[in-house]
């Protein structure tokens, strides 16, 4: 059994709005057989976090496009994605591109 | 010497004052952040600057777009910041484009611009798209910020070997996701900020220092006050346009790769059949027979506490989606009374309005569902074009904000 994760989340560039506004969250994620991947995170915060349209935040089984995924101020792209292994006190953050000015 | 302030760094000295001015800098967008772009390059000696802007200056843009004064409005936004660079720097050689960037005039624009350095502001996904190709395509780098709200962005793409927009973004985001300034909102020294942000990373290239935004994502947060770097992905070697094998070779029609509109204009919805919505005029006729109905507000709070119209309810579309009891509670309340008023009709009208006639159509959506069931039966349909369309053509006193 791994042991639970606690993990910081954060939204930002308008991504916090469909957590009700809150941009930072602390979130311990239950121990489990195999070891918590971003897969498996995405389809926590559905269950758990996501409060509505979720069509605005994931498709299919990776985040929509436009919205940048960083882990531990890394693009995700750099740590492998979906596959990325979460340690404990990992920071996690979505953030969605801004199109103002 | 105009200069000398900044000649005494050693970090620009004269070789870097030298190559400023010989630098060509394209700005597209003279707006919330290309007015203290074009401000900051001319103040700092820049040689050339083009400033493009299909827009016209309208009163809401003066707490952002700080190039532009109440006397400019109604001009075009590209002259008006041309004139105040010229006032501000005689000696930067200023050029207007009062123009909409195309697939078609985009290559042949940027390259006019050979000292390489293009730096933009861009509001629309399209937009974004195809300054992003038609800088690939003449190899220059792309300086982009964005600010929405109380946050800003910024990266340095197509720099140095470092990833272009579509390395980081190869899809466009669903256009319902992407909000801009006139629906979102934006504090005007947010876009300030990041303005002279890319003025000083315009500065470092120009002159010879390089900038260091090239593999970055600078995030600022206003609430915070926070500024955070982020290390981007490299280049993608499987990238469409700056690939190995490119299959954008030439600029494509961006409108319908992006399935939305090139301008920051808002889009119009159409969820609702015709005798689902009336006109403006319908409303004011309906005000004037003192017909009894349910006039409800569907927009946020912040924007009723700007304005609105007197007896109107205001629910905000997020409480009706999320059935929001006291809110379900205090329609039906208003709905019973209506009934009480009008004897004998079971489905008393309802008329939902917004800022512009999207949200209001959605609301009729919802409240056809509750109708009969979470609330009495109603007859309910939305004022089309919104407040906004209220104020163009029944009462020009009415804010347009």
């Amino acid at each position: 059994m791994a042991a639970p994760v606690a993990i910081h989340l954060e939204f930002g560039g308008g991504a916090e709005l469909l957590f009700n506004g809150v941009k930072e969250h602390h979130v311990t994620l239950p121990s489990q057989s195999e070891p918590w991947d971003m897969k498996q995170l995405l389809v926590w915060i559905q269950r758990n976090l996501l409060k509505e349209r979720p069509e605005l935040f994931v498709q299919g089984d990776s985040v929509r496009p436009g919205i940048l995924v960083l882990i531990n101020d890394a693009d995700w792209e750099l740590m492998g994605e979906l596959d990325y292994q979460l340690q404990d006190q990992d920071n996690v953050v979505f953030i969605s591109t801004l199109h103002g000015g | 010497m105009r200069y000398s302030r900044q000649l005494l760094l050693p970090d620009l000295s004269v070789q870097g004052q030298l190559n400023l001015s010989k630098t060509s800098v394209l700005i597209i967008g003279c707006g919330g952040l290309g007015c203290p772009l074009a401000q900051y390059l001319a103040a700092a000696g820049i040689g050339r600057l083009g400033l493009l802007d299909y827009d016209e200056v309208e009163l809401s843009n003066l707490h952002r777009q700080v190039l532009h004064g109440e006397e400019n409005q109604g001009q075009a936004k590209a002259l008006s910041a041309a004139n105040a660079v010229r006032r501000l720097n005689s000696t930067v050689e200023c050029i207007p484009y009062h123009l909409q960037l195309s697939s078609e005039n985009a290559l042949q624009l940027i390259q006019q611009y050979p000292a390489a350095k293009s730096s933009t502001y861009i509001y629309n996904v399209p937009t974004r798209y195809l300054v992003n190709d038609a800088c690939v395509l003449s190899s220059k780098p792309l300086v982009s910020a964005s600010a929405l709200r109380m946050e800003g962005q910024l990266t340095v793409y197509n720099y140095r070997g470092g990833p272009c927009y579509r390395c980081l973004y190869p899809v466009p985001p669903p256009p319902e996701t992407v909000t801009n300034c006139s629906d979102g909102g934006v504090l005007g020294v947010v876009p300030g900020i990041m303005g002279c942000f890319q003025a000083l990373e315009v500065i470092k290239i120009a002159s010879g220092q390089g900038s260091s935004c090239g593999q970055q994502l600078v995030m600022f947060d206003a609430q915070d006050a926070r500024f955070r770097s982020i290390k981007l992905r490299p280049k993608q070697t499987g990238c469409a346009v700056c690939g190995e094998n490119p299959s954008v070779t030439k600029l494509v029609d961006y409108e319908s790769f992006c399935g939305s509109a090139a301008t920051d204009k808002c889009r119009k919805l159409n969820l609702l059949s015709r005798d689902q919505r009336i006109t403006v005029q319908d409303y004011q006729s309906i005000m004037d027979k003192a017909e009894p109905h349910l006039l409800l507000d569907v927009r946020p709070l912040v924007e009723v506490d700007i304005c609105h119209l007197p007896f109107s309810l205001n629910i905000p579309l997020s409480s009706l989606e999320e059935r929001k009891s006291e809110h379900i509670q205090l329609f039906q309340e208003r709905i019973s009374q209506l009934k009480q008023q009008m004897a004998g009709d079971c489905r008393p009208p309802v008329y939902v309005i917004c800022k512009l006639g999207n949200d209001s159509q959605k609301a009729v959506q919802v409240l056809e569902k509750m109708s009969g069931s979470e609330v009495d039966s109603i007859t309910v349909k939305d004022i089309c074009g919104g407040l906004m369309a209220w104020a163009k053509r029944i009462d020009p006193t009415f804010p347009q904000y």
